[in-house]
């Protein structure tokens, strides 16, 4: 752990990536980076120990299908919760108020719920190894290396993102080399998933879990209690935003109340787009039919705990907003600056215009920071004033920083190092997911039919572990291709999008509809694909014409997201609708394990009533109808 | 996990304890020696020893329910 100590100490012996860059949010004393270098520890010892149980490649990529449910369940959840997740979300609770928390509740629990009774029977039955897989056995070889490639490119793009971000992170907060933090999390990760496969990822997922809830917990704890519990923050809200944002801050505190119309609520989003596009398109394209999460699921046991998993998973994932939706909003009127007035964060984009010249201590533009805070932020004319003057304690820090303040803030040493431990983990694991899914459908989907159809299966092992070496020496390059031209990063991630909502159309018509045929799904997944680019280069190169997309002036970025998801999955159903009308369906004997309908499930043995997915699923009902009506 | 080998959850267990102990013996430290760390806030609730504690018993329990060769 070179990279830990203190530049004054390391300046002169290490080499210059390795020393610290930027004067850091916290300093880590001796038990912090103890406490990180015993999470490292760990992770390698688990990839070690598993090491000589990932032999066989049902063991390699599926873990040997023998995980729990509830192992399955928080493995399948924690994949999705990285730390620029939870960064990211408490950044925008900090800017939206409860808005943020759709994502969590109406943009996942349904889908999630959706997966584990009426989807994961198909998966299960039909023993597909991957997502792709699922479309080749439904429509054929054309569709599975089109969903192959576009996911296993993505999921390479994102890594090297996820590594990016976390090194951006570890730079903020603990002014570590943005080149340290790549080679050490890269090497943990490619040395933990190569050795131990799927099984190891999974493994590190549910100890990440335990890390973000260990790590985080305190702050909404602490935060709450030194502002006078839910009512005191409610009433420091009320009384600062409404000078600050020009929104009643009433608004921070209802998740439906205010959609009725874009311009009435903090995010400028609608109703209509938050159901459809969040909810259904959006949320049901991720968490029924990204084979990042749905991979997880499939190493479970047997049907029933595969079908648990999610639901299991959904618990989990409506308590997140605690640890990350509620500390953003603390933010808003716990953090302070060096003179105990209330700190005001503001966009990356304030903040990279008002960047600090490290050799002359100056601004790097005063006139483009000035411009920014007077246009982009509510920061009072005061601080502004100080700000350009280079006054001591006036740095500006933007909304994705609202958590780790928080952490640090309330946690000295060791507790300090377990929340950065929790990050790192929550970065890693990211890593992790999308290396090890890659991993599957570059061996399965891409290398097996195309180039070496008959391998042997140590042979797909070794394949397996060489493309997780290849997949994150080709991330690390992502992650520096990221680095030196940051808008890319804009568009990795839009590139993420443009698959999502064109594969779950795909997905549901075949599993849904005998008729749908093999060239209705090839043509109605690429139709899907490039109507959603072209919508994103029209709106791209037109921004006025978001309002044609978005179906109102009043739209804001967030809501074209969630409207270019949902015409991508509009034409993909009608052109496969359209398509399998003149075109041969497959015999009906041939989609058997396949379709709805048309598919025997295997019968499961009875159990006690709490064991019953059906029952727990109903308490997630009820739970997720609770907290909307309360929170409405 | 199912099937045979140390489950998920002993690591994690070993992994609380050792934390837990780490965070509990600094919150002793700094309450006996009232050296507080700047800037950290409600430091008077002591929370590195009593989140300490919570880490250690959990850890403890994992690590006891799930050792190896107990757990199914």
């Amino acid at each position: 752990m070179l990279g830990l100590v203190p530049a004054s100490t390391a300046a002169g012996s290490l080499p210059a990536f390795l020393v610290f860059t930027v004067a850091p949010l916290a300093h880590l004393r001796p038990l912090d980076i103890a406490v990180i270098a015993i999470y490292f520890c760990m992770v390698i010892w688990i990839g070690f120990y598993l090491k000589g149980r990932s032999n066989t490649s049902e063991e390699f990529f599926m873990a040997g299908r023998e995980m729990t449910a509830w192992i399955a369940g928080l493995s399948f959840v924690s994949a999705n919760l990285g730390s620029l997740e939870l960064m990211g979300w408490a950044g925008s609770a900090y800017q939206y108020g409860i808005l943020a928390t759709h994502w969590y509740w109406v943009g996942a629990i349904p889908a999630m719920l959706f997966l584990g009774l009426v989807m994961m029977p198909f998966y299960y039955v039909s023993k597909t190894h991957s997502v792709p897989g699922y479309l080749n056995l439904r429509y054929g070889e054309h569709t599975r290396i089109l969903a192959a490639i576009s996911f296993a490119s993505e999921m390479i793009l994102m890594s090297g993102v996820n590594m990016f971000a976390m090194a951006v992170v570890m730079r903020v907060v603990l002014g570590w080399s943005l080149t340290f933090s790549i080679l050490v999390s890269s090497v943990a990760v490619a040395a933990y998933v190569g050795l131990g496969g799927l099984r190891s990822a999974i493994f590190n997922e549910v100890l990440q879990f335990v890390l973000i809830w260990g790590g985080a917990l305190l702050v909404p704890i602490l935060g709450l209690y030194q502002a006078g519990g839910v009512s005191g923050l409610k009433t420091h809200i009320m009384a600062n935003m409404q000078s600050m944002t020009g929104v009643h801050g009433d608004s921070y505190f209802h998740l439906w109340r205010d959609t009725g119309h874009f311009a009435a609520n903090p995010m400028g989003v609608h109703w209509t787009g938050i159901v459809f596009g969040l909810g259904f398109v959006i949320s049901f394209g991720y968490w029924t039919t990204d084979f990042l999460v749905v991979q997880r699921v499939l190493a479970a046991h047997n049907l029933r705990a595969a079908r648990m998993a999610p639901i299991i998973g959904s618990f989990f994932k409506m308590a997140v907003p605690f640890i990350v939706i509620l500390p953003g909003l603390l933010g808003l009127v716990l953090l302070q600056n060096p003179d105990g007035s209330r700190r005001q964060l503001v966009g990356e984009d304030v903040v990279k215009s008002c960047s600090v010249n490290p050799s002359s201590d100056t601004l790097d533009n005063s006139a483009a920071c000035s411009t920014a805070m007077a246009t982009k932020s509510t920061l009072p004319a005061a601080y502004q004033a100080s700000v350009l003057t280079g006054a001591a304690g006036t740095e500006l820090h933007s909304y994705n920083e609202a958590l780790p303040l928080m952490l640090i803030r309330y946690c000295g040493p060791g507790l300090l190092g377990l929340g950065i431990t929790a990050l790192i983990a929550g970065f890693m694991s990211g890593m992790a997911g999308n290396v090890s899914a890659f991993s599957t459908v570059w061996t399965y989907d891409i290398y097996k039919p195309l180039i070496n159809k008959k391998g042997s299966d140590s042979h797909y092992v070794l394949v397996g572990r060489l493309s997780i070496l290849i997949g994150v020496a080709v991330s690390v390059g992502a992650a520096y291709l990221v680095m030196h031209a940051h808008g890319i990063m804009d568009y990795v991630q839009a590139l993420f999008s443009f698959f999502i909502a064109p594969l779950l159309g795909a997905i549901l018509m075949g599993m849904f509809w005998k008729r749908a045929t093999a060239p209705a799904g090839f043509l109605g997944l690429l139709c899907g694909i490039v109507t959603s680019f072209s919508l994103f280069v029209w709106v791209k190169f037109n921004p006025s014409e978001l309002a044609v997309v978005a179906l109102s002036p009043d739209a804001k970025p967030m809501a074209e997201n969630l409207y270019r998801a949902l015409w991508a999955f509009i034409t993909t159903i009608v052109i496969i609708f359209l398509v399998s009308l003149v075109t041969k369906p497959k015999p009906v004997a041939e989609l058997d394990g396949l379709v709805y309908g048309v598919t025997k499930l295997p019968k499961e043995p009875p159990v006690p009533f709490y064991r019953n997915e059906y029952m727990w699923a109903i308490l997630v009902v009820i739970i997720f109808a609770g907290l909307n009506i309360l929170f409405w | 996990m199912h099937g045979s080998g140390i489950p998920i959850w002993f690591f994690i267990g070993v992994l609380l304890v050792i934390y837990g102990f780490m965070i509990f013996g600094y919150g002793i430290y700094e309450w006996q020696t009232g050296s507080y760390p700047p800037l950290v806030e409600l430091t008077r609730l002591h929370t590195p020893i009593w989140w300490g504690a919570l880490l250690a018993l959990l850890g403890i329990f994992y690590v006891v329910k799930f050792r190896p060769g107990q757990a199914k």
